[in-house]
């Protein structure tokens, strides 16, 4: 299908999004026959994620060589960005059900499990003062302490917000080589915080005995910084593809949406670590 | 918006079940989803016959208790998350871009996806009945701490529960933008028909409440599989915060589910009328309210689960709120037809038994939010027959007006008009038959999601499981008249509906061509 000058573009029939279909199914499939160790389960899930990784090389590719040939006008560019406003606060709730979790537990529950009839009856002798495992679980472990590594991730985080918004204004002001040294700055400083990430939990499950099994605070410390940290990686994934583009001579200084989507979702990735910062290590 | 689509007629359109698989037109995958509705609709619908099969007689006589427990589960989730929610896509994908004058959706490659995550997670949930163990037997509410205790199928469920959210989620970002940024010039927000205000409330709702019940659902996982202790006492968790999570999403749930219906029923009752919606504006800031009040009123699912004092009346006040919104809406309905020209062709009489059943729904629901009388009525067939309202007669009611209405639109022939009113007066005294009667056996103390009874319960649940086959054939008298309609119907009129005034009744032709608005239309 073609689009006139001021047309809105409608893509041609597609096969990718069914593409993408067969690999979740496939994938799923493969998750639970693995969780429950039967056969096949292990091959399932690689194939279902190679065909994953080459339905995103083929959409993505495809939107991509569209919007370089300049099919994108102005409100199609309008719609990205509502689009990526949209599913960014879809990933904010997302967190907020984990945000949920470890409020309700430090607040509530595990109080609760040491209080009145119930401390006294069920779990003598349980001292809620988070952080806590929960009363059956004997199990010793040190809490991740706030100003190591943890702090220093802040600063790689809050400096790579800044780096990428250089790079954006050098996109903006046509400095093209500033921009392709400050978005290779932004990808490094990601790296390096998942690297830091990745020995922390070896530290974590090496040397601290804090485990997936360490109770309320093992659970809530785990599912949310490994949650983040996937986020993370999906955003370093991007920030490369976006810098691999700015490599090639892609986006103009008013044209790059796609730079300025992978921004805001790097910031919000960042915001979300000030987040757990401040509620898991710190307080 | 300068959008002008144009189109050269050459490209490639694949045929055949490619052009299904591949298409990107709003109106095949809207058609996609109603199918897929209506095939859920089916086996869903079987599962509830088979549970009130088992509840003919007192006794167990048809399934194994397990089976029956798993048929709840699934009945459930494929009614919510199979039928009711993709029919309602389905119009929004038909409906939206015609009545704001857009060529399509703002994102038809990602529209394609979103009908097509559908099948692989429904093709996991059916699966699940066939692994060891079976399917989960939870509930469609998936309470810890029995879902960590489930086989093999409940991680079948998690996984498709995943799916369908993200499908949930992709669609309702392409609404949001589409009505956003897609409208034709002159459609300010306050004149687009109250149908697509009702989805953009609703495609927020799912945002903000979709991602919620997936992270519900992946804390039970790592509960199953990976040792933590979210939902486990002993390890400083709490089943019940499993309950809040759920119910955050749960909630909501219920209006993504009414609030469309509203829209479609808003769209029906004043082209029946031959008058325009009374209180237009005020439509639209109840149903918002609706929408915002529906984030604050969830604990009132768990009046009986030991929540402070003080909690339970600000969920039962919370909850009472919700009744002045609502009232605003019927009483606009009701308005709107007050000195109108009626007739009651099939569309306005599903409409009509929408809005009495709907509003008895609501009622009960008024008595549900109390809680000395909820602690009372909690997990009795009370409750059942509460929800049965909002859900069948409520949203499925408005869907089945809403395709009798559009149907001569969509495919440019007519219903036969007798076998539609057969339609819905088998449909609306089957249905009464089946969960009016469940009232009283709430009220009398049954309680619900057990397949046996005590005696005095024998007659009530003979004649609601009567009603309840009555209901189920009643709908293969759709499935004919649908087919009759699309085989044979009679050559529809430019405009069947006298009353009807939105843009693909006025702008464009029937049926409506497969793009809707090449160069689009000016509002004035």
């Amino acid at each position: 299908m073609t689009s006139q000058p001021g047309g809105y573009y409608l893509p041609s029939p597609s096969a990718w999004p069914v593409t993408g279909s067969v690999a979740l199914f496939l994938m799923a499939l493969g998750g639970v026959l693995i969780m429950h160790d039967a056969g096949g389960g292990t091959a399932l899930l690689i194939v279902g994620a190679a065909i994953l990784i080459y339905m995103m090389f083929g959409w993505f590719g495809t939107v991509i060589r569209e919007s370089e040939s300049g099919k994108y006008n102005k409100q199609v560019d309008v719609s990205f960005r509502w689009g990526m406003s949209w599913f960014i606060f879809s990933e904010v709730m997302f967190f907020a059900a984990f945000f949920g979790a470890l409020f309700y537990m430090r607040v509530l529950s595990v109080p609760w499990l040491s209080e009145a009839d119930t401390g006294a009856l069920l779990w003598p002798g349980f001292s809620a003062d988070w952080p806590a495992s929960g009363p059956a679980i004997t199990d010793q472990f040190t809490p991740m302490a706030a100003w190591g590594i943890p702090a220093l991730n802040t600063a790689i985080l809050l400096t790579s917000g800044v780096t990428i918004t250089i790079a954006h204004w050098a996109l903006k002001n046509n400095q093209r080589s500033k921009l392709n040294w400050f978005m290779f700055l932004t990808i490094a400083l990601g790296l390096t915080f998942l690297g830091f990430q990745i020995y922390e939990y070896g530290h974590a499950y090496a040397d601290l005995n804090l485990t997936l099994e360490s109770g309320a605070y093992g659970a809530t410390f785990f599912m949310l910084t490994g949650f983040h940290g996937f986020h993370v990686t999906v955003g370093t994934i991007m920030l490369i593809v976006i810098w691999l583009r700015c490599l090639k001579g892609h986006f103009t200084a008013e044209h790059h949406f796609g730079f300025e989507g992978v921004a805001w979702y790097w910031h919000f990735v960042d915001v979300v670590w000030l987040g757990l910062f401040v509620f898991v290590y710190w307080l | 918006m300068e959008a002008v689509h144009e189109h050269d007629h050459s490209h490639d359109h694949p045929s055949g079940i490619m052009r299904w698989v591949k298409t990107t037109n709003h109106k095949d995958i809207g058609t996609m989803y109603l199918w897929f509705s209506f095939a859920m609709f089916m086996v869903g619908g079987v599962m509830a016959l088979i549970l009130r099969a088992e509840l003919f007689q007192p006794g167990l006589q048809v399934v194994e208790p397990e089976f029956f427990n798993q048929m709840t589960t699934l009945h459930g989730l494929i009614m919510v998350f199979g039928a009711i929610m993709p029919a309602f896509v389905g119009f929004a994908n038909w409906q939206i871009p015609m009545m704001i004058g857009a060529p399509d959706m703002a994102f038809p490659r990602l529209n394609n996806w979103s009908f097509w995550l559908l099948p692989p997670a429904a093709t996991l949930l059916v699966l699940s009945m066939f692994v060891p163990g079976g399917a989960a037997g939870v509930g469609w509410t998936m309470y810890a701490p029995l879902t960590v205790q489930q086989g093999m199928g409940m991680d079948l469920l998690i996984f498709a529960v995943h799916i369908l959210g993200m499908s949930s989620i992709l669609g309702s970002i392409n609404i949001i933008t589409t009505i956003l940024n897609m409208r034709a010039p002159g459609m300010t927000m306050m004149k687009m028909p109250l149908f697509v205000w009702t989805w953009l409330i609703t495609a927020y709702l799912l945002v903000a409440a979709m991602p919620v019940l997936a992270g519900a659902v992946t804390m039970t996982l790592t509960d199953r599989h990976f040792g933590t202790n979210f939902f486990n006492a002993a390890g400083g968790g709490d089943p019940v915060l499993f309950q809040h999570i759920f119910w955050f999403f749960g909630h909501p749930e219920v209006y993504i589910i009414a609030i469309p219906a509203f829209g479609v029923v808003s769209q029906v009752i004043p082209a029946f009328s031959r008058k325009p919606l009374f209180g237009y504006a005020s439509m639209v800031y109840a149903t918002a309210s609706i929408a915002i009040l529906s984030f604050l009123v969830w604990a009132h699912h768990m009046y009986t689960v030991g929540m402070p004092v003080e909690a339970q009346l600000y969920y039962m006040f919370a909850t009472m709120l919700i009744a002045v919104p609502t009232g605003v809406k019927v009483f606009n309905w009701v308005a709107t037809m007050w000195r109108g020209s009626l007739t009651f062709e099939t569309p306005m009489l599903f409409a009509l038994g929408f809005l009495f059943l709907f509003t008895i729904g609501g009622f009960t629901g008024l008595v549900l939010s109390l809680t000395p009388v909820d602690v009372q009525l909690h997990d009795t067939y009370y409750v059942v027959a509460h929800f049965h309202y909002v859900m069948v007669a409520g949203a499925l009611f408005s869907a089945f007006a809403g395709v009798y209405f559009w149907l001569p639109k969509w495919i440019g022939k007519m219903y036969d008009e007798t076998l539609g009113k057969w339609h819905f007066w088998l449909s609306i005294i089957f249905f009464n038959v089946t969960f009016f009667v469940q009232h009283f056996l709430g009220l009398a103390g049954m309680p619900r999601r057990i397949p046996d009874y005590s005696l005095q319960f024998t007659d009530f649940n003979m004649i609601s499981s009567i009603g309840a086959f009555g209901f189920g054939l009643s709908q293969l008298l759709f499935l004919y008249i649908l087919i009759k309609a699309i085989r044979s119907g009679e050559k529809a009129p430019e405009k069947p509906w006298e009353g009807a005034d939105t843009l693909e009744w006025t702008h464009l032709p029937t049926p409506a061509p497969y793009h809707s608005f090449e160069t689009p239309p000016t509002v004035k």
